[in-house]
């Protein structure tokens, strides 16, 4: 089934589930209303919670293109939308001047040649609002480090999905593209973008719900490992950790895991695979001068 | 459905958002249209519908939620509203979505030097040295007069984005381009561009323990110029817990700005685990990104009542990221001071201005510094 033939909540999570993304109601609701309002959905949460993923997995249930743009500081208009290939403007310039075109009569003739749409280079923002075949999804991927004029800009674009290029006229979208943005909060998203869009914090998944995405991501992982692992992670996350292991890596732990061959967890491999799933020195310091015992006796427990 | 039960719902959605309101959370005309929108597609029949429809249009920061569960049980635990038919509304203000909200792209304005104070207050000059804990309240109020003209420039970054310049570096091939096709097409008229300049973030973090009390109320009027002055600047308190006040501050009127902040602030004057703070600033703001490549500001006397290791260990982290940090303690005046407060001792090694910040006239140092 299509995702954006969803009648509820439902629909969505189980769409979802066949793409391999477990969604919790709260997530599912936020991308259901999304679909259905039309609105762009602005996920913000904790690095590695799984936000770029929910972009994915919508575009594969859709079955359509899934558009990155890339934020980082000082993107404009130019890489976000479209810009002029001046270089094959130029050549074609030279190339008419060769060919004995010239004097004032054909200058407007010549500059319809040039801007024309050959020579136009089409940025992730312009694709997303030409596909005139299926609806894209449009992922606008770390919003937060791009500056205020480039927010300003994308809210434009986002209340009525056309852009104007001078040189051509405007361009608007038959199919407004799903629209995914996400941030990781280093700046205040402004409000007047935040009220365009609905908004979901995404969390870091309860045991439960973590052992089941590591065995959808993970499928030849055995059961009892996805629940010491998930025990581990939730166990880390409430250590005051400064970079608390998120489900991306949780899935490479559990990959080290595999690759090296540990069917448990024990102090050994968990301290020679720490590096899986903390990526701060004083991390792995604290969780090693604490010794292990607390963490190893969260799988007893869980 | 019959028209008076949708009227009843549509009430009783609209008292739901104005209780949100009331409790703090600014929601707009829009938003809450888009909440009745939302509800029509997931149905009012569950709870969790009900719930996450909300949470999804409602709440739109992190910090909306706790609030936002809390008026959520009061109102929807009883289940369906009662669906009895009730008389028209009471008229209700709304907040409408304003695009004059959006950031202003113009130059900022530039604002009034520091000679131009030093001109027009005579008296000021010299009450400018003078110590704000040995000030009157009436001296006190006129250097809160002259403070708030107080503007920082801060200093700048280089920018990604490129601006003309006339012996730039790089081709503007667009521009080039233009000018060539008025001629004929041909490109004799080169025009180039060099990498464009953007205020380098600056953030402020303001310790307001009892120790501290006399001059952070003076310098919070200052962390309040700085803020109605330009973009890129944040502010938090340091006291028992940290408080983000860059939203408070931001209104232009002081007085406003400030009461708002007052309210805000849970820790005026109590006592300080400087560490503590510094470490939850590091974890939920700076290390994630506002404080990378910043001009981070403290200003503090530097007494810690908790571990000095945890302050050594968070200045340390804090000083990988920043550009630079500069410490502003108002005991630095005070002959033969020296830096013996166990944190403070503990934090110099990772400074890189090391001010007073007892009266205006080192206020308009530290303005210096942060521009330089």
């Amino acid at each position: 089934m299509n995702i954006s033939d969803s009648s509820t909540v439902e629909d969505v999570v189980s769409c979802l589930r066949e793409q391999d993304y477990l969604a919790d109601e709260g997530l599912a609701t936020a991308i259901f209303l999304a679909l259905r309002l039309k609105k762009p959905l602005l996920l913000e949460g904790e690095a590695g919670v799984g936000k770029t993923e929910v972009a994915k997995a919508l575009s594969s249930s859709i079955n359509c293109e899934m558009i990155r743009l890339q934020c980082y500081e000082g993107i404009d208009a130019s890489q976000a939308v479209y810009e002029w290939d001046y270089a094959k403007q130029l050549l074609h310039l030279r190339a008419s001047e060769a060919a004995g075109i010239s004097g004032s009569a054909d200058i407007s003739s010549l500059e319809n040649e040039i801007y024309d749409e050959r020579f136009l280079i089409r940025r992730p923002l312009m694709r997303a609002l030409e596909q005139s075949q299926a609806t894209p999804v449009l992922l606008i991927d770390e919003v937060d480090r791009a500056d205020d004029e480039f927010e300003a800009f994308l809210l434009e674009i986002l209340s009525d999905y056309s852009v104007t290029v001078p040189e051509i006229g405007t361009i608007k979208a038959d199919n407004p593209p799903v629209v995914i943005i996400t941030s990781n909060r280093t700046r205040d998203v402004h409000d007047a973008l935040k009220r365009r869009c609905l908004y979901h914090w995404v969390e870091h998944p309860g045991i439960e719900q973590e052992v089941e995405i590591l065995r959808v991501r993970v499928p030849h992982v055995p059961l009892a490992l996805a629940r010491h692992v998930a025990a581990v992670a939730a166990e880390l996350r409430d250590m005051d950790l400064y970079k608390p292991p998120g489900v991306a890596e949780t899935i490479d732990w559990v990959e080290a895991l595999i690759t090296v061959g540990a069917d448990e967890i024990g102090p050994e491999v968990l301290d020679s695979t720490l590096g899986a799933l903390l990526k701060y020195r004083e991390d792995q310091q604290r969780v090693r001068t604490r010794g292990f015992g607390d963490v190893l006796a969260a799988i007893r427990q869980g | 459905m019959s028209l008076s039960l949708e009227r009843t719902i549509d009430r009783h959605l609209v008292e739901f958002v104005e209780t949100l309101r009331k409790k703090g959370i600014s929601i707009s005309l829009g938003s809450t249209l888009e909440f009745g929108r939302a509800l029509a597609e997931t149905g009012i029949n569950r709870r969790e519908s009900v719930y996450w429809s909300g949470r999804a249009t409602l709440a739109i920061q992190p910090e909306d939620i706790e609030i936002y569960d809390q008026v959520f049980d009061q109102h929807w635990n009883r289940g369906i509203p009662q669906l009895e038919e009730v008389p028209d509304l009471n008229p209700l203000t709304l907040l409408f979505d304003e695009p004059s909200e959006l950031p202003e792209t113009e130059e900022e304005p530039t604002g009034i030097t520091e000679e131009a104070i030093n001109v027009r207050y005579s008296r000021t000059e010299i009450l400018a040295g003078k110590d704000f804990a040995k000030c009157t309240e009436e001296e006190l109020e006129e250097l809160y007069k002259v403070m708030k003209q107080l503007r920082l420039h801060g200093q700048n970054k280089r920018s990604r984005r490129l601006k003309t310049s006339r012996n730039g570096r790089y081709l503007d091939l667009r521009r080039t381009m233009k000018a060539a096709l008025r001629i004929g097409g041909d490109p004799i008229q080169l025009f180039f561009q060099n990498p464009g300049e953007r205020p380098r973030r600056l953030v402020l973090l303001l310790d307001v323990s009892g120790s501290m009390e006399t001059y952070a109320r003076s310098l919070i009027r200052f962390v309040h110029a700085a803020i109605a002055g330009r973009n890129q600047v944040e502010a938090f308190t340091l006291g028992t817990r940290l408080t983000r006040l860059t939203r408070e501050l931001s209104s232009r009127d002081p007085d406003v700005a400030l009461s708002r902040a007052a309210q805000t602030v849970p820790d005026w004057s109590g006592g300080t685990r400087l560490g503590e703070g510094l470490r939850l600033f590091n974890d939920e703001w700076g290390i994630r990104g506002m404080a990378r490549g910043a001009t981070v500001v403290i200003l503090s006397d530097g007494w810690d009542r908790g571990e000095t290791e945890i302050l050594e260990e968070q200045m340390e982290r804090l000083s990988r990221v920043s550009h630079q940090i500069v410490w502003v303690n108002p005991l630095k005046a005070t002959p033969g001071y020296e830096p013996l407060a166990k944190g403070m001792s503990a934090a110099l090694p990772y400074i890189d201005h090391f001010l007073a910040g007892h009266n205006l006239v080192s206020l308009q140092t530290l303005t210096k510094v942060i521009s330089e």
